[in-house]
């Protein structure tokens, strides 16, 4: 096993690089963002191993990157950030991962967890009954060939016709809530059986829904442009992806990238990084299937959020519009997208791999709504059920450090098995209930994989990017109730 | 000698691994699928009402690993079903048959765990053993 310390250069309290005399092969060096605390964390397992490896494919620019977050992926680590140049550049599914456009996204309210404790207990049983979660969970949906179609087009547009949420909501999501250029003729068959009942189910794992409390404001200017107007104001917080929609389309592409990469000729040293040129048949089908998968998550979740505005009108007796819930925004952190950037003082046009790591657009952004034109994007940043998470903002030298990206979460320490080994005979949920937290879990099993110890401290991720000036914190958010697969 | 069937559970940072052996590629197979729904659910608590077969022509050996295991995915995904027992044959020429048994998935009854999301490549390795064979693949959770 490799002695990181020797192999490791050191640029300043929280920037940390891999040479690429490391390994013959690399085209750029490695750079990873942590405190020596987390850089250590990561370095016993094959994260940084990972971070090396994307660093061999072509057409990358700058830096092979890794967020506070990092932790041992397939071939990508979790938590990495890959841009290649559209000319001689690959893109690879790995790099997007098997849960395609999986995200976060933030529902605001206008009540206060004072008016919400007394219901909390209903509203959380409210929200577990009506969001299919865990596995075999179906939504209310069962989309025929063509209504897979228009959500492969038109992503969470095509829920709202459906009337799953409001036209407004979609200038609040990234991209509209729509990739353009999807191709749901390079969508397979066993990817449409998987995806038909699927859509508005939460899935398992690390997926969840939770209702979170404004616990404390960093950024009063920008808490306020956000949104965040009250002490302990209530959010739904939503973290889900493309089902087996998104995952069979990952499946499907590994095995033609394996194909494609040995007729281009490319040589890697992970079978999961398998690739292709962005600008090939391969290539091009690939990120047509993907961006028909980023819709299908999209759509996802804007199906979810009428179900949770729902939820919350019948327990409340007020209409989800008295009761404020605007969306805040919704962010992807599994993607591959492509994007005008500069660099070397000359714009360009990058197709940016993000696994596991968060956009980020700063203020001044065309990309932006006009809404958060003049104050940047918000970065949703959740961190473990028991603890808290955050909203950020993406910050100028995010754009040329990071192509405008930074951490999706806290990011794993612990294995779900060693979790469950350290909590055996811990009642997670009744721990969580002690301190005020409602647990509805489709699978109690499974809450020990995703208890605290679990996690690293999110507190520390998300100071590490703004101690290195990637990202500034807004507020903190507590969680209330949790709704898991 | 000859390896008996079973198979482990190995830990992987966000997810899960099988780790599987038998005394034939088609033993260690069986005993793959088993730890891949021991991971989604208490498999003594599976019955077997119904069976599926799943047929697949040659491939290399851990080609077909993932694509028994991907099949038997998609079966639960589709239909809802959970299997906790495993029939396998590999024929000469590399093609298999594979029979699963199990049952409809009930909320109320089964003991479920984490949806396996995919199987993955990372780590996929088959290998020969003194009088067996040992198979390795991870799960996406």
């Amino acid at each position: 096993m490799t002695t990181w310390d020797a192999v490791l250069q050191q640029i300043d309290e929280y920037r940390w690089e891999i040479p690429v005399s490391y390994k013959a092969g690399m085209r750029v060096p490695g750079r990873i963002y942590a405190n020596l605390e987390l850089l250590q964390m990561a370095a016993d397992e094959q994260a940084f191993e990972q971070t090396a490896n994307v660093a061999f494919l072509p057409g990358i620019v700058w830096r092979s990157l890794a967020m506070p977050d990092i932790h041992q992926g397939y071939g990508f680590p979790i938590g990495g950030v890959a841009a290649m140049r559209l000319e001689d550049g690959v893109v690879s599914p790995g790099g997007v991962g098997f849960d395609i456009n999986c995200g976060t996204r933030i529902i605001l309210t206008s009540l206060t967890e004072d008016e919400v404790r007394p219901r909390l207990r209903d509203l959380a049983n409210q929200l577990f009954r009506d969001i299919p979660a865990g596995l075999g969970g179906h939504g209310a949906l069962d989309l025929t060939d063509l209504e897979l179609d228009e959500v492969m087009r038109d992503g969470a547009a095509s829920m709202v016709e459906r009337g799953f949420g409001r036209r407004q909501d979609l200038e609040r999501i990234e991209s509209g809530g729509c990739l353009p250029d999807a191709d749901p003729t390079r969508v397979s068959t066993r990817v449409r059986d998987r995806g038909r009942r699927q859509l508005g189910t939460l899935g398992s794992g690390n997926h969840f829904l939770e209702v979170q409390a404004l616990e404390q404001v960093l950024d009063a200017p920008t808490a306020e442009r956000f949104g965040f107007t009250r002490p302990g104001q209530v959010v739904v917080f939503l973290h889900t992806g493309s089902r087996g929609f998104g995952h069979q389309i990952c499946q499907d592409y590994l095995d033609r990238m394996e194909a494609a990469q040995r007729r281009y000729g490319i040589v890697l040293p992970d079978r999961q990084l398998a690739c292709a040129p962005i600008r090939s048949p391969e290539g091009e089908q690939y990120l047509g299937a993907m961006a028909a998968a980023a819709n299908y998550a999209f759509a996802n979740r804007q199906c979810i959020t009428e179900l949770a505005r729902r939820a919350f009108a019948r327990i409340f007796g007020r209409d989800d519009d008295a009761l404020g819930m605007e969306l805040l925004y919704d962010v992807a952190h599994n993607s591959a997208k492509i994007e005008r950037h500069t660099f070397e003082g000359k714009p360009i046009d990058l197709c940016v791999h993000r696994k596991g790591a968060t956009r980020a657009f700063p203020a001044g952004h065309e990309d932006l709504p006009e809404i958060y034109r003049d104050i940047g994007q918000p970065v949703l940043v959740p961190g473990d059920m028991g603890r808290y998470s955050y909203v950020a903002v993406g910050l100028e030298s995010a754009m040329h450090e990071t192509w405008g990206s930074v951490c999706h979460g806290a990011g794993r320490v612990q294995s779900r098995h060693a979790a469950k080994r350290m909590l055996r005979g811990v009642n997670v949920a009744k721990r969580l209930e002690a301190r005020g937290i409602i647990v509805r879990a489709q699978n109690p099993r499974l809450l020990a994989e995703e208890a605290s110890e679990a996690y690293k401290d999110v507190a520390t991720v998300v100071d590490v990017l703004e101690a290195a000036g990637i990202a500034r914190k807004v507020v903190r958010l507590r969680p209330l109730a949790v709704i898991k697969g | 000698m000859t390896v008996e069937a079973a198979f482990e559970l190995f830990e992987i940072t966000a997810d899960v691994g099988v780790s599987a052996r038998g005394s034939t590629l088609a033993a260690a197979f069986e005993q793959a699928a088993r730890g891949m729904y021991a991971v989604m659910v208490e498999l003594d608590g599976v019955e077997e009402r119904e069976s599926r077969t799943v047929e697949l022509d040659a491939a290399p050996a851990e080609r077909q690993l993932e694509r028994w295991l991907l099949e038997l995915l998609f079966l639960t995904e589709s239909e809802d079903l959970l299997f906790s027992r495993f029939e396998v044959v590999i024929e000469e020429s590399g093609a298999l048959r594979g029979v699963a048994y199990g049952e409809r998935l009930d909320r109320a009854r089964h003991e479920l765990g984490p949806e396996v999301k995919a199987v993955t490549r990372h780590l996929l390795a088959v290998r020969a053993l003194d009088g067996g064979f040992e198979v390795r693949v991870v799960f996406d959770i």
